[in-house]
């Protein structure tokens, strides 16, 4: 009983890969653009997913997917035109198919007549070609019979192994060069791809050919299409790649043995070649093709040309070649994410005990047990190694998210009648699980709004000159770091004249308070605030982007938006990579210590006399590089007793936060650099002004992150009555209702 | 947390929390600090005693993850000052509440005599500075008696469970759940917003 849970639990994980995979693929169709691969696997997706449901029994999963799957067999036999309604009817399929999914996981009922609305529609496309559709069905078994038709001669002729070269020749197999097998040997496609810096370890291609060669008979066909144009050609840097076909009667281990060497620095791939029956004799072409290839290397590090290596070495699998049709190699494997966290648990407890013992080490006298200063500094290496690969395991790229973005958009687009692309870039960028999954809200929210309040609708856009398509640009990147998210659109910009009225007439801000642009702008965070003349289901309901700025905070992130009236508005997200490790500086206040992340320092300095000057409102300003800077007394702020209060007599740790504000903050002593581990404050108690979050430091004790731009607005907010308004709204704590 | 979790001993404490609550019976009336009702079943539960000053406090033995000797805290920035600050519970951080602080007695000048009772409330785990424990004892429903409606001596009634009047003395049972809402609750946060 437990094992078949298992497999249910890994039947819906993998439907719910699935049914991405089969959005995905919908979305991206559309008339006129059909791309067989896309349909192929949506079609493969549905048909995987109404296989497991019968295996395990799910009736009404199989009956819906049937239809699902019927019709998308018509989309692959293009036998229905693609028309925007079936892929709405499509989409709508898919939906439905996941919530039944949902419902057979959750052991539901889905109720009567769940998905018949959508089975119809579905039949409308059907019953059109049905007669066609059950021809299809007939066809379709016949149809592999043709193909194996088509396959026998070839069948044969490794059967009999008696190819000749003649034959060989004759069926033209595209530039491979026949090799003779006998019934021992095997033909091996050896697909090596070096990295570009290769040549940078002492290792020669060469070599390898050569050593091939003495394995059997082999063919080499050299890959250049990656060799850049000669003006950026990087001469120590290899971009070729080869092919290589072998025949041999030596085991798979043997040919891997010839790149155990270049393993690292490159990939490769051995798969067996079963049907193909391309054989000839002709070693001398084997040694030309070996000779050109010298040729090759040396003429290209002769032009200092890059030699680019894919050196793609294909190693016949003989496990995979026996395992049947299960023949993939598994690259991923599936792993609790509890098993995980208690991993990323341990390495931060690690880090914190190896600090500790650097910490008592260093109250050892200088010079003395010189041997365990230096294992502890390698120790101190090997953890931070170690905690990085342990991140890079929970990191997962931000596509995920990105993904679900085109659905929104083109609902949204059908909504407000607007013409909306989505353009995205920088999917790739890797960051935190748990970051990933508290981004699709904001994410949702600042493309709505996007869309509702920035892009205008066609006619609008020509009245005044722009493309009648409105674009929203969504991208993704690793900044100092950290990751950067905009959303940026092509739209009419924060109308900063209504966003002024409303906030007055809301009463968020008093009449006649000159506010700067940026000031206006940044009213939009503001909680209550809707500029919509209407309460759309879009939005308007004035709960978006306060929402948006609290679950950033949440996160330690920041939002800031920029906007250019009539030009579009572009919604900056930063965001920690990581909800658990953080490069900080210890500094102390008084008897306490705190942690400031290290992205955020610029430098710490003691100021002189002359570089402090007092403004009228009490706040103390300081010039550094030629900049007036605000200082903050992080001992009044946080009311810290025993603090040195003169300047001149502390330090003054010069802060940015992300949105490039720079601050001074007066500290007794910076204690020095160090990795800390991030722990929740909020997990037992509640979050706090100016704290990002806490750690435990080498001693036990522990000491709160500082949360810079935080600490700002606490200081804003304390020193100035208009700031207030401004500031970020105190999030109200969260508070976790007591059981 | 999950490790702390899983490799403490009384882990099974939480467990126990909960399920009493989720029973709703006996025990789950007592858990949500009602009076017991005098004349029903006669279940036994235990209690942890301790002392701040004169005064002897007991909180039901489940809600108790483990008593501690006191470590130094970090204090946190603009709280009301019973809340003491956190401290470093093998690895998670918890927050020290100074139960005489609390009820306005003044900060506790902390001793080495001094200890911390960690409590178990759901998910949250917490300290609190108390001067020393003095005992475990077992008490029947009907020994507790209601809460008087007044104010008791400084302490406010609706943090109190009940009262267990013993041979030679008199323990204030506390109502953990309802004591440590109104610290990290709405109240607190005015305070703390005032603070700021």
């Amino acid at each position: 009983m437990t094992n078949l849970d298992q497999f249910k639990q890994t039947y819906f994980d993998e439907s719910a890969e699935l049914l991405g995979v089969a959005e995905a693929g919908l979305l991206r169709l559309a008339p006129g653009q059909v791309d067989d691969d896309e349909v192929n696997a949506v079609f493969r997706a549905v048909h995987s997913i109404k296989g497991g449901a019968g295996a395990f029994g799910f009736t009404e999963l199989v009956a819906f997917a049937h239809e699902f799957e019927a019709v998308m067999e018509l989309v692959r036999s293009v036998r229905i035109p693609i028309t925007t309604d079936l892929v709405d009817t499509l989409i709508r399929a898919n939906d439905v198919l996941a919530q039944l999914v949902a419902y057979a996981r959750d052991d539901g009922k889905p109720p009567d007549e769940f998905s018949a609305p959508v089975v119809e529609a579905l039949r409308r496309f059907n019953v059109e070609d049905d007669d066609e559709a059950d021809s299809a069905a007939e066809r379709a078994p016949a149809d592999p019979t043709p193909s194996n038709d088509t396959e026998g001669p070839e069948t044969g002729l490794v059967d009999g192994t008696a190819g000749t070269s003649a034959q060989a020749a004759g069926r033209g197999a595209g530039g491979l060069v026949p090799v003779v097998t006998t019934p021992d040997q095997q033909t091996y496609t050896i697909v090596f791809i070096p990295k570009p810096d290769l040549l940078l370890s002492g290792n020669d291609p060469v070599f390898l050919m050569r050593a091939l060669s003495r394995l059997g008979t082999i063919a080499v066909t050299c890959e250049t299409g990656l060799v850049p144009p000669f003006a950026h050609l990087e001469p120590e840097h290899l971009f070729l790649s080869w092919r290589v076909r072998l025949t041999t009667d030596a085991a798979v281990a043997e040919i891997e043995d010839v790149f155990e060497f270049v393993s690292d620095e490159s990939s490769l791939e051995i798969t067996t070649e079963v049907a193909s029956g391309d054989t000839d004799s002709s070693i001398d072409m084997v040694s030309d093709a070996d000779a050109s290839l010298k040729a090759d290397s040396v003429e290209a590090a002769a032009a200092s040309a890059t030699v680019s290596a894919t050196g793609t070495v294909a190693t016949a699998d003989r496990r995979r070649a026996s395992g049947g049709d299960g023949g993939l190699a598994v690259h991923t494997i599936r792993v609790d994410l509890d098993k995980i966290d208690r991993l990323v648990n341990m390495v931060g407890e690690m880090v914190i005990t190896q600090a500790m013992v650097a910490e008592h080490v260093r109250d050892l006298p200088p010079g003395s047990f010189q041997d365990l200063q230096e294992g502890l500094e390698q120790l101190a290496q090997h953890t931070r190694e170690l905690r990085e690969s342990v991140m890079s395991i929970r990191a997962q790229p931000v596509g995920s998210v990105f993904a679900r973005m085109p659905r929104l958009v083109r609902e949204l687009a059908g909504d407000t009648h607007k013409e909306v692309d989505l353009e995205m870039s920088g999917e790739a960028t890797e960051v935190d699980k748990t970051v990933i999954e508290n981004l699709v809200d904001p994410l949702t929210h600042m493309i709505r709004n996007s869309i509702d309040h920035g892009i205008e609708s066609p006619e609008d856009r020509r009245r005044v000159g722009k493309s009648t398509r409105g674009t929203v640009h969504l991208s993704a990147q690793h900044r100092s770091g950290r990751i950067v998210i905009e959303v940026a659109d092509d739209g009419r910009g924060i109308d900063r004249e209504r966003v002024l009225a409303k906030a007055v007439q809301r009463g968020l801000i008093p009449s006649g308070s000159g506010l700067s642009d940026e000031e206006i702008d940044n009213l939009i965070f503001q909680p209550g605030f809707s500029t919509a003349d209407k309460v759309t289901n879009i939005s308007g309901r004035g709960v978006g982007m306060d929402v948006v700025r609290r679950n950033i905070t949440n996160l330690g992130g920041r939002i800031s938006v920029f906007s250019a009236p009539g030009k579009g508005s572009r919604f900056v997200l930063s965001l920690p990579l990581t909800l658990a490790v953080l490069d900080g500086m210890v500094i102390s206040v008084g008897a306490e210590r705190f942690v400031l992340p290290l992205t955020n320092i610029v430098e710490s300095l003691r100021p002189r006399h002359n570089d402090l000057h007092s403004l009228v409102n009490r706040c103390d300003v300081m010039m550094a590089r030629g900049r007036y800077v605000r200082l903050v007394y992080l001992h009044q702020l946080f009311g810290i007793p025993g603090a040195v209060l003169d300047p001149t007599e502390a330090l003054v740790v010069l802060v940015e936060a992300e949105n490039g504000e720079r601050t001074g903050l007066v500290v007794d002593e910076v204690l020095g650099q160090q990795q800390v581990v991030i722990k929740s404050l909020e997990a037992n108690f509640r979050r706090l002004d100016g704290v990002a979050a806490a750690t435990i430091l080498g001693d036990g004790r522990v000491a709160l992150i500082l949360d810079v731009a935080g600490v700002q607005d606490m200081n804003r907010r304390s020193s100035s009555g208009r700031a207030r308004l401004l500031a970020a709204p105190p999030v109200s704590p969260i508070q976790t209702v007591e059981v | 947390m999950n490790s702390l979790v899983s490799s403490t001993p009384m882990a099974p404490v939480q467990t126990g929390v909960q399920a009493g609550v989720q029973a709703g019976g006996a025990r789950g009336d007592a858990a949500r600090g009602e009076p017991a009702v005098p004349g029903g079943p006669a279940t036994e539960e235990q209690y942890v005693t301790f002392t701040v000053g004169d005064e002897e406090y007991g909180i039901k033995i489940l809600s108790v993850r483990e008593i501690r000797g006191w470590t130094p805290e970090s204090r946190l920035p603009n709280l009301p000052d019973f809340v003491r600050g956190v401290v470093n519970l093998r690895g998670v951080i918890i927050p020290i509440f100074d139960l005489r602080a609390r009820f306005g007695g003044g900060a506790t000048e902390v001793t080495k005599r001094h200890v911390v009772v960690v409590i178990q409330i759901g998910e949250r785990t917490r300290g609190i500075l108390v001067d020393a424990i003095s005992d475990i004892v077992t008490v029947s429903r009907d020994q507790i008696q209601p809460p008087p409606d007044v104010e008791t001596g400084m302490i406010n009634a609706q943090y109190l469970s009940g009262l267990y009047t013993g041979a030679d003395r008199m323990v204030t049972i506390l109502n953990v759940e309802r004591l440590f809402a109104a610290v990290t609750g709405d109240v607190e946060t005015e305070e703390a917003t005032i603070g700021v």
